[in-house]
């Protein structure tokens, strides 16, 4: 039931290019073609390999500003994380949720056109979320490492 | 900027799901032929809105059973280089995404590690030895779910 180091130079060189065809795929990781396609089926039916995403620049649409906005919930209230959870999941700016262990509950990811509708946002969809005891901001700057890799 | 019509955010919203269904695939989902539908991702990758892929894994399954977001300042602005320091924290494996932000901290990290062991390891010799580093604050990630977005 384990990953071997075949599967994890398989997973590592499709990391890196997830559009490679199957060939090329089992050139770089040294194998043949048959080897590499039985390996990634059974990578994805034992689960691991669980699909790839397109990843949407939203600042080429005209999405400039990017928010991560920090939230601690008024946990005495037992459904605050479901129902601020199911709340948020409502507002089409909200781009991500993560819910931590830690000084922050749940971290919302909003996108806006500018700074205005931003204000408008926050003011009428993020304020009036259930359950918000503190809440802050990081303005996203710059992206420097993306992608999500893992150190395999 | 580019312009949208139905069918592009009918695209986006679906390889946002899938990004390995194949032109013909994409097509026959969205009732359009394999050469419109071509042309259209085709543009949509020109102007840079479809950014390239990412892999869904099963972290734990692979031995990363822990991912950390750190908040961190910089000690000393001015003094240290953000190049030097954007360019040491990018090469630490373990670190997956730097963000550069503007507020209570400087910088945003996720970093994953094999349990909180291993962060601990991964936070004293490879975070914490930084060029520049102060303080830094730590989440530990219990779940996460991307959003469609404005589509």
């Amino acid at each position: 039931m384990h990953v071997d180091d075949s599967d994890r130079r398989l997973l590592r060189q499709l990391q890196a290019d997830p559009a490679l065809a199957v060939a090329e795929l089992a050139r770089r990781a040294n194998m043949t073609e048959a080897t590499a396609s039985r390996r990634l089926d059974r990578l994805r039916t034992r689960g691991i390999l669980m699909g790839q995403q397109a990843i949407i620049d939203w600042r080429k649409l005209g999405w400039e500003v990017e928010v991560s906005l920090r939230v601690t919930l008024d946990k005495t209230n037992p459904r605050a994380f479901d129902e601020f959870i199911a709340a948020a999941r409502e507002v089409p700016e909200v781009i991500e949720i993560q819910t931590f262990l830690g000084r922050v509950d749940v971290r919302l990811n909003v996108i806006a056109r500018d700074m205005a509708q931003y204000q408008q946002v926050y003011r009428t969809r993020i304020l009036t979320l259930p359950h918000i005891a503190d809440l802050e901001a990081l303005m996203h700057v710059a992206e420097i490492k993306r992608g999500e890799t893992l150190p395999l | 900027m580019i312009d949208l019509d139905d069918t592009d955010r009918a695209i986006l919203r679906t390889l946002a799901q899938d990004a390995s269904l194949s032109a013909g695939a994409l097509g026959r989902r969205l009732g359009l032929s394999q050469p419109a539908t071509w042309r259209r991702v085709r543009r949509l990758t020109d102007a840079g809105v479809l950014a390239g892929r990412r892999l869904v894994l099963d972290r734990a399954a692979l031995g990363f059973g822990v991912t950390v977001f750190l908040g961190v300042s910089l000690a000393a602005k001015g003094r240290v280089s953000l190049e030097d320091f954007e360019r040491a924290v990018s090469a630490i494996p373990e670190v997956q995404t730097v963000q550069h932000v503007l507020g209570l901290y400087d910088y945003r990290l996720r970093v994953v590690a094999r349990d909180l062991a291993d962060f601990e390891r991964v936070l004293r010799r490879r975070i914490m030895t930084l060029p520049g580093i102060g303080a830094v604050d730590a989440n530990v990630l219990l779940s996460e779910e991307r959003r469609p977005g404005p589509l």
